[in-house]
């Protein structure tokens, strides 16, 4: 299983293998024969049709009108308008919620990564007899389910007092520092595992002139590792990114005040009690979509290779 | 006697001078040495402040009745009546166990099996087979609370599509009889790719010549799967069951934003929630349910961690 253990060639990399130019490194899963090539192809061809129409239909109907569908229903077409997108950004107060996910989202993914690249770097470099008890204690917390979590944490953060400065709620309950936390402690494990397995790929000499150098161990990380794993740090990420952009658990239990609810949690405001108009939601749904899936088209491949490192050793 | 004990004395030395430096094991300077602890230590006390900690004690309180107000000395210690009366006495608890277990059966065998089908097919040479991908992995980066209003244009009752091709007046989502299945297919959406592409990306790590080997020997494409491929994938076969298992019992999002995990909706990880951000706080409740939820993980996680740690001992 050699292999498996370089993660940097694992990771299918839709964007480079597709196409014509590029001669294949190995034979694919093998050509079929034209007849049975040609049914696979349509049932493919149509799956993935099925698999866009969600997205697509949200799309189309979040430009149309609430009056014109309920007249005419929605297999009709027409209504246009681009006036569910201004309702639902004001309604929904989207602006501050999507600074509020931002506000969470940056500093978590970075903190992640800085923490786990210590850690990873210290698995990878050194063999201590705690390596894998390190490992597994990162990990586990990594798979834990939240709620199993919840009742400690909520109460612990409700006693623990922030300066006003910090948050003006005064504890760390709804605090972004509280959601910065929490996300950070449960992503570490994930990328600790990634991290360390990819640092143990560089070759061991680079250190060993480090060390002739006089290099601290500290200018070792900083200076010699972090550079050369620049690709999983851009993989890892993009999948955080995306990760506690869309983490929902936390933030909706950890925040209680309406006006700092990260944009996920914050859709709610667009259903009314009594009625719901599904393309003011349809509306509001690609707002809240939109910053991931710019992140995944634009960095497809960090995404696919982020996912891929990980569960492609182990 | 003097000779007997030279002999190893003489032999060791020298050989241990000899050895090469083995680089990993060097004692480092004192600064260096506080260098790795700090690097160390700072992640440590995070995840064991906010994981470790808090299941412990949840642990702790799942022996006792807190409505979470007073002091800690307030909490009544009962032993394992908490226990008692979720098995016995709280109606949504078996409901709930059902509902996770169905959960994961679907999820198991439509949306895996799909998942594990395309991604077999999608390995081969078929032309747009880049666009496929795209188009089954980009519900993944999608979160599930937002899945299930994006789906909420096909199941309401009044404005849904499904109402509307079919001239029905189905509440999908409201329906306690059906709305766990309407849930299921929004999630399915979702974990189809995700399997996908963890299953793609294992079958580009299978040795070309194995295949090449089985087709020589005249194995036909299924039997090739089943007795070749299927085998040299037990790593991500293993993931896959991991994955599957965990996300069916961490099952919350999706259930929250449609009505909170009630009226056929019940999942243990919404009861655990209501007990804590519900109308009434019974922290001791709601923690023997957080653990019922850890003794199952524990089971998987543990699983996954063997087969980690098998593995970073054979690197």
């Amino acid at each position: 299983m050699s292999t498996e253990t370089l993660p940097a060639d694992t990771g299918p990399t839709p964007s480079g293998t597709g196409g014509s130019r590029t001669p294949p490194k190995r034979v694919e899963g093998g050509v079929m024969s034209k007849p049975r090539g040609i049914v696979v192809t349509v049932i493919v061809a149509l799956l993935a049709l099925l698999w866009l129409f969600p997205l697509l239909w949200a799309l189309i109907n979040s430009f149309r009108e609430y009056d014109y569908t309920q007249a005419n229903g929605y297999l009709s077409f027409g209504g246009w308008t681009t006036s569910n997108y201004e309702e639902a950004w004001t309604r929904g107060n989207f602006g501050l919620h999507l600074k509020n996910s931002l506000m969470v989202t940056i500093p978590a993914v970075l903190l992640t990564l800085w923490l786990s690249s210590m850690v990873g770097f210290v698995l990878a470099r050194f063999s201590y007899r705690f390596n894998l008890i390190m490992l597994g204690v990162f990990l586990a917390a990594n798979l834990l389910p939240p709620q199993a979590l919840l009742i400690p944490v909520f109460r612990m953060f409700r006693e623990i007092p922030l300066p006003l400065f910090m948050s003006d709620s005064g504890s760390m309950l709804n605090s972004f520092w509280a959601l910065i936390l929490v996300n950070t402690a449960f992503q570490m494990g994930f990328c600790t595992f990634v991290l360390s397995n990819y640092m143990k790929t560089l070759p061991h000499e680079i250190y060993e002139s480090a060390e002739l150098d006089g290099a601290s161990v500290w200018r070792q990380y900083w200076q010699l590792t972090m550079p050369l794993v620049r690709p999983a740090l851009a993989a890892l990420a993009t999948l955080q990114f995306t990760w506690i952009y869309n983490e929902f658990f936390w933030a909706t239990v950890l925040i209680q005040q309406g006006d700092k609810l990260p944009i996920t949690s914050a859709l709610n405001n667009l259903r009314g009690q009594f009625f719901t108009d599904t393309n003011l939601v349809a509306a509001g749904s690609i707002i809240v979509a939109l910053p991931v899936l710019i992140v995944f088209f634009l960095l497809q491949k960090q995404f696919v290779s982020g996912l891929t490192l990980g569960s492609t050793k182990g | 006697m003097a000779h007997i004990d030279e002999a190893p004395q003489a032999a060791t030395p020298p050989d241990r001078a000899g050895a090469p430096p083995q680089g990993r094991e060097k004692k480092l300077a004192t600064r260096d040495r506080l260098t790795v602890i700090a690097m160390v230590t700072v992640p440590l006390v995070l995840v064991l402040a906010l994981v470790w900690v808090p299941a412990l004690g949840s642990v702790v309180l799942s022996f006792g009745t807190w409505n979470g107000f007073g002091d800690l000395d307030t909490i009544e210690w009962v032993g394992f009546q908490n226990y008692k009366d979720i098995a016995t006495i709280y109606p949504p608890f078996w409901p709930a166990i059902q509902h996770n277990l169905i959960w994961l059966g679907f999820l198991f065998f439509i949306p895996t099996v799909l998942g594990i089908l395309l991604a077999v097919l999608l390995d081969r040479e078929i032309r747009g087979s880049r666009f496929y991908q795209t188009a089954f992995y980009m519900p993944v980066v999608l979160s599930v609370a937002l899945i299930g209003f994006i789906w909420q244009l096909f199941y309401s009752r009044d404005q849904g599509l499904i109402n509307d091709v079919f001239g029905t007046q189905v509440d999908w989502y409201g329906d306690p009889d059906i709305n766990l299945w309407a849930v299921l297919v929004a999630t399915g959406w979702r974990h189809t790719g995700y399997i996908m592409l963890i299953y793609l990306a294992g079958l580009k790590g299978v040795d070309a010549s194995l295949r090449e080997a089985a087709a020589v020997d005249g194995a036909s494409e299924v039997k090739t799967f089943f007795h070749v491929i299927f085998p040299v994938m037990r790593p991500i076969n293993m993931i896959v069951v991991v994955i599957v298992v965990i996300e069916s019992l961490r099952a919350f999002d999706i259930v929250w934003v449609i009505n909170k995990g009630r009226n056929g909706l019940e999942v243990i990880g919404a009861l655990v929630a209501q007990n804590v951000i519900g109308e009434a706080t019974r922290y001791g409740f709601g923690s023997a349910l957080a653990v019922i939820m850890m003794l199952i993980s524990s089971i998987f996680i543990t699983l996954y961690l063997r087969n980690v740690f098998r593995e970073e001992r054979r690197g």
